[in-house]
């Protein structure tokens, strides 16, 4: 019997959930993962309130039973829209970092396995691209393209892209000098094969973790956007926009500058806490040194 | 060194020129004639076709790019579409707010990042460790607008110590405009302090790990002068690297700043020029904040030198 097979699948398991209960971080942070992305879902059918139903009679209230988080400047009721802006700002950070993984890893694979001036190329193109901050590509993206969640999406994903290649080729590096890279090019094995066989499952991990950062990251910048107008656009509820609002009934309704801040801020630290905790258990170097 | 310098600074100088190239290349993409954009919609054909000479709109994209760009080593960088007024004169009073800023801002992150992160790294496992990294944990997670609003809340609405919002200017003393800063460069500096400070405990962490510290310990150095005398000394580059990273986050977050404490800097300038269509104002704003990230990135190559001669005397990075 092969010690894979010794080791069954769901002993695999049992030994991977034990390990996430064991880690302060990674419990917390996929308890908070976990519950946005509960929010996001149910406010697909059902909120307290519809968060787009306006009652100018209730406007500016504070919390209280019936508005948990109090209402804005149009009697909205702050927690559905809470719940509803969940949606948004995930589905804007995930597919941000889809675009990034989806054309930054292949880059990224290309210049670690060809090395030389395509190597020489990419790392150049990515060199250029950290010359423009990635707020500042984005609100250029959102000015060409004009402002939507969707030209949001594109605008963070791009800055997504030169980060996927660089830790994509930085980990692949090392990878083409092991042994069982030149035994599967022995083999006869062509470089995009070896790339996905064994490049890729080996640099995994390195790449969950940065995606989660990538993560955290695009929630920020979709609820920075948001802010300043670029990102999604009325009706549609986003935590960013929210917070833009509350600025001009900051005197007398403070609330509102409170709950979709500690919305973006309780989010990002979960998924910072989800990658400390994957790193920790996905590198062991991490974990001696710490 | 000096080879490693020149070096740099070609590299330097082409990086720039790509960048400008392709924030060039950029606007030209963007829907809208600037010309007919200036004239409104019932301007006739004639008056249309003389401004867009007037602005060099009708010669091809090579030669306005070669204008355009030639300018800038003489400061000129075109003149403004909508204010009709050279584009230096425009960023002159702006840069007076947005530099100090991006300035205080740093001073703020190094100077709560260094000693927190210095003194997590001597307190490891303890209490005070766990909880200045807790603070850091939560610091690197509250966006830096939000900050501002709730600082606006606290201290200016509250307290009433500093302004609300504005800038009052250099005009009536250092102080009055100073105050106006403070509350934005807080927003934008603590963030950054907090990931700075988780930086500098483990850069700390490790080079109290190395044979040098255990050396000095048993020449009889006390653990607080092995960790400020050779730990943190060691423990400069990670964070010099980071530092000049920060700087393009900064000057990113100086846009989103300056409209939250509505300041008149060069954020704001870009924001209103992206409004009014004013391309010209546009790429020559865009493109010197992306030399200025080059220029820095280029700074912190040199301090890397500074802060471990090893590496300025070509011994391998």
């Amino acid at each position: 019997m092969t010690l894979e097979e010794e080791i069954s699948a769901p002993q695999r398991g049992r030994g991977l959930l034990r390990a996430i209960f064991r880690s302060r971080n990674l419990t917390i942070g996929l308890f908070v993962l976990l519950l946005a992305i509960g929010m996001a879902v149910v406010s697909e059918f059902w909120t307290p309130y519809p968060p787009n139903a306006l009652r100018i009679r209730d406007k500016l209230q504070g919390p209280s039973l019936a508005h948990w988080f109090g209402t804005d400047h149009f009697g909205r009721d702050v927690f559905s829209m809470i719940m509803a802006g969940a949606r948004n700002s995930l589905e804007v950070a995930l597919t941000a970092v889809a675009v990034g993984i989806g054309i930054g890893v292949p880059l990224g694979a290309l210049a670690a396995a060809r090395g030389g001036w395509i190597d020489g190329f990419v790392m150049r193109l990515t060199d250029l691209a950290f010359a423009f901050p990635a707020l500042l590509t984005a609100v250029i993206v959102t000015a060409i393209f004009g402002p939507s969640a969707v030209n949001a999406m594109i605008a963070i994903g791009i800055f997504n892209i030169p980060v996927f290649a660089r830790v994509t080729r930085g980990a692949a590096m090392g990878l083409w000098k092991r042994d069982y890279v030149l035994a599967a090019r022995c083999a006869g094995l062509g470089d995009a094969a070896i790339t996905w066989r064994h490049i890729l499952p080996n640099v995994n991990h390195v790449l969950i973790v940065q995606a989660t950062i990538q993560f955290a990251l695009a929630v920020v910048a979709e609820a920075g956007l948001s802010y300043v107008g670029l990102g999604a656009q009325p009706p549609q509820a986003s935590w960013g926009k929210m917070l833009s609002d509350s600025q001009t009934y900051i005197y007398s309704a403070a609330h509102l500058a409170i709950f979709p801040g500690l919305a973006i801020t309780i989010t990002v630290l979960g998924l910072n806490l989800l990658g400390d905790g994957l790193r920790d258990l996905l590198d062991p170097r991490v974990r001696r040194q710490r | 060194m000096t080879s490693y310098v020149l070096g740099r600074l070609f590299a330097l100088l082409l990086t720039t020129l790509a960048a400008s190239l392709i924030v060039f290349l950029l606007m030209q993409i963007l829907p809208g004639d600037p010309a007919a954009v200036m004239l409104g919609v019932n301007a006739q054909p004639e008056t249309l076709a003389a401004l867009r000479t007037k602005l060099g709109l009708d010669q091809p994209l090579w030669t306005r790019y070669l204008d355009w760009i030639g300018g800038f080593p003489f400061g000129d960088f075109g003149v403004s579409h909508t204010y009709s007024t050279p584009i230096s004169q425009l960023l002159a009073p702006r840069i007076m707010v947005t530099l100090p800023l991006a300035l205080l801002s740093m001073a703020i992150s190094v100077g709560v990042a260094l000693p927190v992160g210095v003194y997590a790294a001597s307190r490891r496992g303890k209490p005070g460790d766990f909880l200045s990294m807790g603070a850091a944990q939560i610091g690197v997670a509250i966006p830096n607008f939000w900050l501002g609003l709730l600082l606006i809340l606290f201290f200016a609405l509250h307290l009433r110590w500093l302004p609300a919002s504005g800038f009052a200017g250099w005009e009536d003393g250092l102080w009055r405009g100073l105050r106006s800063l403070i509350l934005p460069a807080l927003a934008l500096g603590l963030p950054l302090a907090a990931i700075l400070a988780r930086v500098t405990r483990s850069a700390v962490i490790e080079a109290l790990g190395e044979d040098f510290i255990r050396t000095a310990r048993a020449k009889g150095l006390t653990s607080r002068a092995a960790l400020w005398r050779h730990a943190t000394p060691n423990a400069l580059i990670p964070v010099a690297t980071i530092v000049g990273m920060q700087f393009s986050f900064l000057l990113a977050g100086t846009i989103i700043i300056e409209n939250v404490f509505n300041l008149p800097g060069v954020g704001r300038l870009i924001f209103q020029s992206i409004a009014q269509r004013d391309l010209v104002t546009v790429q020559s704003l865009v493109t010197l904040l992306a030399a200025c990230v080059i220029f820095v990135n280029f700074l912190v190559d040199l301090a890397y030198g500074w802060l471990d001669p090893r590496l300025a005397a070509g011994g391998g990075r």
